[in-house]
């Protein structure tokens, strides 16, 4: 039960995380244009291509007991939610790139001659026309992070009731015999990850309301 | 002018602290004693060992899911049947589903008092805790990746050409080979090589159903955590860094993938 808070929690804090810093990236990698610009797009995909157990090594080489910049988070909240955010940070920014590159600038130059100001703009024009794509990849990033295994479990520590994410529970509750313990939480987290789809399936269905008519 | 600058630092610091500085650190970290370390681990029988149950796995799941892959998404753009729904929405199930469950599943259909793991054991086939269990769990959760980057290609490139040639007499396996593998090549690579490289970091699934016994059942993922637990730092850093490449090569494959896509 800890573990399924834990894991909840972690999860809601990385989308919300996505949410705001994942928009906020494919808004500078489409409107902004800097030097390297190509290379960072590129780097994005990296926690697709990067085995996760790896992934988890990197953070806790960087933000572990040896640290170089003296931030150890290892064993703690805080590291679950770093390398949930490791593995999740393609899913919003790839939604919501595309969609921002569709988006005609022409509507907020228009808005903006009426006298729109900024904050106004974002909320009304901009916003509403990337908010399919945010939320389908927050629910990706959702159903990643509920699951996700190889990055959390060297970095985390595996506390029972404190950093014990629940995918860490379900392997140690099979390693220790205990197979109902582990199938419980395991049939939680699958049932989980069915409502999430059928809520991408549902976001997909109404994105394309206007093709179908 | 000073907000875009803000978002860009925004952005960029969130990952540089995400994920430049961590991988940054690794190269760094391996390479600190010089190459000596590094290569005794990358040619510790073990290890390399490893690496092999590793590429074996992939290599059988890897055509297998191709074949699917491809299959799938002929039948999911070009046929109408029964259930049809059902298989897109299932087909994505490994990308929403935690890889431990996969490998719970795996555990208690094969395991001893699971509904086949009894039959295959009477048989004198061992699946748990050896080679078939981690291919079993590799195929699982790679198997979206081929149809869902073949499906759209499929929707966009109609079936004109094809009913064309049928008319000019093309049976259909003629079709296929001429007509429409060509067309959706470039979809299936791209799928391969995501394919290839999930098999290659698979962890959840496989350290349930593996038993990881060290230089039989240990695949190169599990290797590293091996590592780590035992604090034999630069040895996870090796492993580490070989997949890392890998994965380097992948993510060049992802970005000529979209400059042909953005050149269209």
């Amino acid at each position: 039960m800890a573990a399924l808070k834990l894991t909840l929690g972690a999860a809601l804090v990385v989308v919300l995380i996505n949410v705001v810093l994942g928009t906020a990236t494919a808004w500078v990698l489409v409107r902004d244009d800097f030097r390297g610009k190509a290379l960072v797009n590129a780097v994005i995909d990296l926690p697709f291509a990067l085995p996760t157990i790896v992934a988890g090594l990197t953070l806790l080489t960087l933000y572990g007991p040896t640290s170089p910049i003296g931030m150890n988070v290892a064993f703690t909240r805080t590291a679950i939610v770093l390398a949930l955010c490791f593995v999740t940070l393609p899913f919003v920014i790839r939604t919501v790139q595309p969609v921002l590159h569709e988006l005609d600038v022409e509507m907020e130059e228009a808005a903006r001659s009426l006298g729109a100001g900024q904050l106004a703009v974002f909320r009304r024009i901009v916003l509403p026309n990337l908010l399919p794509g945010i939320l389908s990849g927050a629910v990706l990033a959702l159903a990643r992070a509920l699951g996700e295994i190889g990055a959390v479990v060297l970095i985390s520590g595996n506390r029972p009731f404190s950093t014990e994410v629940a995918s860490v529970f379900v392997l140690n509750r099979i390693e220790s015999g205990d197979n109902v313990g582990a199938a419980a939480v395991a049939i939680v987290l699958l049932v989980a990850a069915f409502v999430l789809l059928l809520a991408i399936g549902a976001v997909r269905f109404y994105v394309t309301r206007h093709e179908r008519g | 002018m000073g907000r875009r600058v803000g978002l860009r630092a925004v952005a960029l610091g969130y990952l540089l602290i995400i994920l430049l500085g961590p991988l940054a650190m690794v190269f760094y970290r391996t390479f600190q004693d010089g190459l000596h370390p590094v290569w005794q681990a990358l040619s510790d029988p073990n290890t390399v060992h490893a690496f092999e149950v590793t590429l074996l796995a992939t290599a059988v799941a890897v055509p297998l899911n191709t074949g699917f892959g491809v299959l799938c998404a002929l039948a999911i753009v070009r046929r109408r049947f029964r259930g049809k729904g059902l298989l897109n929405a299932f087909i994505d199930l490994p990308l929403a589903i935690s890889p431990v469950v996969v490998g719970l599943s795996l555990y208690l259909l094969y395991g001893r008092t699971g509904w086949f793991g009894g039959w295959f054991l009477g048989h004198g086939i061992q699946v748990l805790f050896a080679f078939p269990a981690i291919v079993l769990a590799t195929v699982f959760v790679s198997v979206p990746f081929v149809a869902r980057e073949v499906i759209p290609t499929l929707r966009e490139l109609g079936n004109e050409q094809e009913q064309a040639a049928a008319t000019l007499g093309a049976t259909r396996w003629q079709r296929f080979w001429r007509i429409t593998l060509p067309s959706i090549r470039w979809a299936v690579i791209y799928g391969v090589v995501l394919t290839t490289a999930r098999c290659l970091g698979e962890y959840g699934a496989v350290a349930v159903v593996s038993g990881r016994i060290e230089g039989k059942t240990e695949t190169a993922t599990l290797r590293v955590e091996d590592y780590v637990l035992n604090f034999n730092q630069a040895g996870a850093y090796a492993v580490s860094l070989v997949l890392a490449a890998l994965a380097v090569v992948v993510l060049v494959v992802m970005t000529l993938r979209r400059t042909r896509e953005e050149a269209v």
